[in-house]
């Protein structure tokens, strides 16, 4: 690492970035080999060691203090006291502290503001202020972008520059190519803990994906003209509340066909969890219809909807998709455990289980010691590998997809998408919801683009990036400006007409209001 | 029985008494619990130094052993609670602690003093539990052991019934309370309904299997339905069948008409456990149905649809309930098993031969102790009967100890809770010992306080 540079790290999930750079931070003791910081052999015993070294590391999960305030977080395990005795905290300095980096660098910050109110980009800048304010030189970025939209990404390599040009080091570990490319000076990729080349970023976006995954892949989807069918899948009106009992979906219309991919675009929190778990029945709908098949499913129970012939990816894998401490093989039947020939009355037939777990292990490629083992004890691509297995494997009539691939290695993500491809090539209406822009446009036959709870426009899978970009900031395109109601509803289908009547009125009206 | 030096050799640091006392404690007591993890060890350790090619694979197996058994564990936990139960006993006898006044000039008094105390007592505690070398006659040999069954089975009810909350994310407190439930209703069956026997003895048992269903239901439901927390709900329940039970015992028609103080009628004997080894053994049929339950609440668990939604829900609800597991639907479910199980457990109590009617302590505290069997088991549920069988075995030699050795049976109490506590942290359990393990454990701890 030279001073003022900007090195990233590239290397597929289970590489040993992460690994490597929490040695760097004294979070792991390394077994053997030497760090050496200015030509000297560095021993660190914690984190406490880095920062005296000059080096600072914002996580992948921020380690912020919600309900503290900006100022309160940056002086966190570095509290200056006023006073000898008294030990009261000096906020005032701290605050200072913060103004004055957040000037010096360009990173605007409000230090009174708390922090669980701010958008995870701000969230991040304050943890890069948290590490500047402790004077480092080297600052480590662990999959910064991961959690940010495009428009944050930017402004967090625009950050990143001016760093730069302060003279600090960055170290920036991603498996995005994309933003390598923009941003980074060297570039080190690694594979099954070793580095296997260092490439400069004029390299071609295929030469970085092949060295990571050690083969030429393929990063744009390889498929044929879909062939859509009669709609299976129709939602009109839907009207759903988040968590926070605030309006998330707000009056979506839309319409998916047998063998064809919509793909569902939008920056993270714009009512696509909530839309996919209301049509999944673990969401109540408050309004509007939802309709599998020509059949009304809302209301249904999760149970029912999955029995109808729906597939589901949920977004969160660790979270609501695997049971961690179950083995591979009872995760292959999460939702079919109690149907033949897996279980049969009261009583399951672990010999069918394992039979079918052996059969999926193979067919999908899941790398595994054992079907038995914990499924937690897989890597991410190969756990989400088992939840794509589980939910292809029996007769669909509609496949939803819900982030496939995040945090999934390449080699993963092609197998998946070619998958998702394979399902809708025999005839199953396929909805994806992804936050990366790419998957999107490579997977989707249409593209429907949320934006605060509504559909605000479908465009075909050609469109320019930038105007998808634009409408996923909220900003229609004056070309399509007549109304974004009206931009959803009509590239669906013309035999919607009843839904449109009811749904109209619903989005126009207070919708915009209820958000502001 | 040399092969107990690998086992003993460890605690060096105690001082020379305590490490002979643990010795003669490992020979006499642990074998009785866990019989099988004892004598795993021996056959690893005897044919070590005989043959040459041998000391690899013996040596190894002994490692893994070491390193990673839960079994172990729990009988290291064990040998650890009794050398401080052995502290305490020195300590609680003031004739014993009177020679430690003189231990400069005359150490071997206060040694043999309480090594005397100490081996007597784990000595009474075995003849109790297990088995009397100096017993004469088929009665008094099987004696111990008819003791020990008695008092293992409502605690296998009752630990099951916690075990199987557990497994399925709830933390039922209130077996104590669904016991109670379980007790008063098959003892009023047992009394009060003129049935024929056999089928009286069936009616009394679903009759308190219902009452601690019953008593289960009550906080599963408000969990599944307004997600009021089941260990608040379930220890307050507790509290409402206490008093009940205290309520119920004098009133007319309950109240024995012979008695003046708070003391039922007594259970027909038609609607008794018939025991097992003629009528001087108090072992009843009970700790058979303890052992069928288990069989039953394995299968469940393990080999049944309910069993992997229970366990789903258990470890994950969000996945489970993606996944169209309902599972409102299984929290009720759980406690209404797991309080079932209880109402077993306290069944046990009036229709066994521990008691034949109803009193204010008539379950004593097997709800609670039922906890910490669920705990020392792992919660599986033969690791549970395991785990009651070691309690039992305490209980009934911790009779035997206080009449003869004048050791008050609190101190059984005591080492119950010890073993519970040393299990309870079994890297503590390695790190004394210096298990390989142990690094491992540290370092995995040190760890998560980083993160």
């Amino acid at each position: 690492m030279e001073p003022g540079e900007i090195h990233a790290l590239l290397g597929e999930n289970g590489a040993g970035k992460s690994t490597l750079m929490n040695v760097l931070y004294g979070l792991y003791q390394p077994d053997e080999g030497e760090i050496l910081v200015d030509g000297k052999p560095l021993k660190l015993k914690g984190p406490s060691d880095a920062i005296a070294a000059g080096i600072g590391m914002v996580h992948q999960h921020f380690m912020l203090v919600p309900v503290f305030t900006v100022a309160e977080n940056v002086m966190l395990g570095a509290e200056q006291v006023r006073g000898r005795f008294t030990g009261l905290l000096d906020r005032r300095r701290a605050r200072r502290e913060v103004a004055e980096v957040s000037e010096r660098y360009n990173l605007r910050v409000d230090p009174d503001a708390v922090i669980e109110d701010l958008p995870v980009g701000i969230q991040q800048r304050v943890e890069i202020v948290k590490a500047l304010t402790r004077d480092v030189d080297l600052l480590i970025l662990d999959e910064p972008t991961a959690v940010l939209t495009p428009q944050e990404t930017e402004e967090l390599l625009a950050v990143m520059r001016s760093l730069k040009a302060a003279g600090k080091s960055i170290v920036f570990i991603t498996h995005k190519l994309g933003e390598v490319k923009a941003i980074a000076d060297r570039i080190t990729v690694i594979r099954r803990g070793k580095t296997v080349g260092t490439a400069e970023p004029s390299a071609s976006r295929d030469e970085l994906a092949a060295l990571m995954v050690g083969r030429s892949v393929r990063l744009t989807v390889d498929k044929q003209p879909a062939q859509p069918g009669k709609p299976v899948l129709e939602v009109a009106g839907l009207v759903v509340d988040d968590d926070r009992q605030v309006r998330a979906v707000d009056g979506v219309d839309l319409t998916v066909h047998a063998g064809e991919v919509l793909g569902v675009a939008g920056v993270q929190g714009n009512g696509q969890t909530e839309l996919i778990e209301a049509i999944m029945g673990l969401r109540p709908v408050l309004a509007g219809s939802v309709t599998l098949d020509g059949q009304a499913v809302h209301g249904w129970s999760t149970k029912k909807v999955l029995r109808a012939g729906v597939g589901y990816v949920p977004e969160d894998r660790s979270v609501d998709g695997l049971v961690k401490e179950f083995s591979v093989a009872e995760n292959l039947v999460l939702d079919i455990y109690d149907r033949p020939p897996f279980g049969k009355g009261l009583s399951l037939k672990p010999d069918a289980i394992a039979k079918s777990a052996k059969e999926r292990i193979e067919q999908f490629d899941i790398r595994t010691s054992s079907a038995d083992a914990a499924v937690g004890t897989l890597s991410g691509g190969n756990q989400q590998k088992v939840i794509v297995a589980r939910e292809l494997s029996r007769p669909l009539k509609l496949f939803i997809a819900a982030q496939p691939t995040r945090g999934v290695d390449v080699g993963s993500i092609e197998f998946i998408h070619s998958r998702v491809i394979r399902e809708r090539d025999i005839g199953t209406a396929v909805m994806v919801v992804s936050s990366e822009l790419d998957e999107v446009i490579g997977l989707a036959d249409r593209i429907a683009v949320m934006y605060r709870g509504r559909i605000i426009g479908v465009v075909g899978p050609d469109t320019p990036r930038e105007e998808i970009g634009l409408l996923m900031a909220g900003i229609t395109p004056d070309a399509a400006t007549t109304s974004p109601t009206e931009g959803t509803t009509s590239p669906t289908d013309g035999t919607t007409t009843p839904t449109e009547g009811t749904a109209a009125p619903a989005p126009e009206g207070p919708g915009n209001e209820d958000e502001a | 029985m040399s092969d107990v030096n690998p086992v003993s050799g460890s605690p060096d640091k105690e001082p020379a008494t305590e490490a002979q006392e643990a010795r003669s404690e490992a020979r006499a007591t642990p074998t009785a619990p866990a019989g099988d993890p004892d004598r795993a060890v021996p056959p690893a350790a005897t044919p070590a130094p005989g043959k040459e090619s041998r000391p690899t694979l013996g040596k190894l197996f002994l490692d893994n052993l070491w390193a990673a058994n839960t079994v172990t564990v729990t009988v290291l936990a064990v040998l650890l609670a009794m050398l401080v139960g052995a502290v305490l006993i020195i300590v609680s006898d003031p004739e014993v602690l009177s020679t430690y006044s003189y231990i400069t000039a005359r150490p071997s008094d206060a040694l043999n003093a309480s090594w005397t105390v100490v081996s007597e007592a784990y000595a009474n505690l075995f003849k109790g539990a297990i088995f009397d070398p100096d017993a004469s006659g088929f009665t008094a040999a099987l004696s111990p052991i008819s003791e020990t069954l008695t008092y293992t089975a409502p605690l296998v009810f009752t630990g099951l019934a916690v075990a199987l909350a557990f497994r399925g994310g709830l933390f039922n407190i209130g077996a104590q309370g669904q016991a109670t439930i379980g007790v008063i209703l098959s003892a009023v069956v047992g009394f009060a309904l003129p049935l024929p026997p056999g089928v009286h003895l069936l009616v009394a048992l679903i009759a308190g299997a219902l009452g601690g269903a019953l008593w289960g239901f009550i906080p599963g439901i408000l969990k599944a339905r307004t997600g009021a927390h089941e260990v608040i709900n379930t220890i307050m329940l507790n509290y409402v069948a206490v008093y009940f039970l205290s309520w119920i015992i004098i009133q007319s028609g309950v109240q024995n008409p012979n008695r003046s103080d708070a003391i039922s009628k007594p259970v027909e004997s038609s609607a008794q456990l018939p025991r097992l080894l003629g009528a001087d053994l108090r072992v009843h049929a009970g700790i058979l149905v303890a052992v069928l339950a288990t069989w039953f609440i394995a299968w469940l668990l393990n080999r049944s649809t309910l069993g992997f939604e229970l366990r789903a829900v258990g470890e994950n609800p969000d996945a489970a309930r993606t996944a169209g597991i309902s599972v409102t639907k299984t929290y009720v479910l759980v406690m209404v098993i797991s309080g079932l199980l209880a109402g077993l457990g306290g069944s046990n109590m009036v229709l066994g031969s521990t008691a034949n009617a109803l009193t204010p302590l008539v379950i004593a505290q097997i709800g609670f102790d039922g906890i910490l069997v669920a705990l020392l088991g792992r919660v599986k549920p033969w690791g549970v009967l395991l785990a009651a069988l070691l309690f039992g075995a305490l209980q009934a030699g911790g009779n035997r100890m206080q009449s003869y050795s004048g050791i008050s049976l609190e101190l059984v109490t005591v080492l119950q809770a010890l073993i519970v506590i040393f299990i309870a942290a079994p890297a503590m359990v390695k790190a004394i010992f210096q298990l390989r393990a142990a690094r491992a454990a540290r370092l995995q701890t040190s760890l998560a306080k980083g993160w």
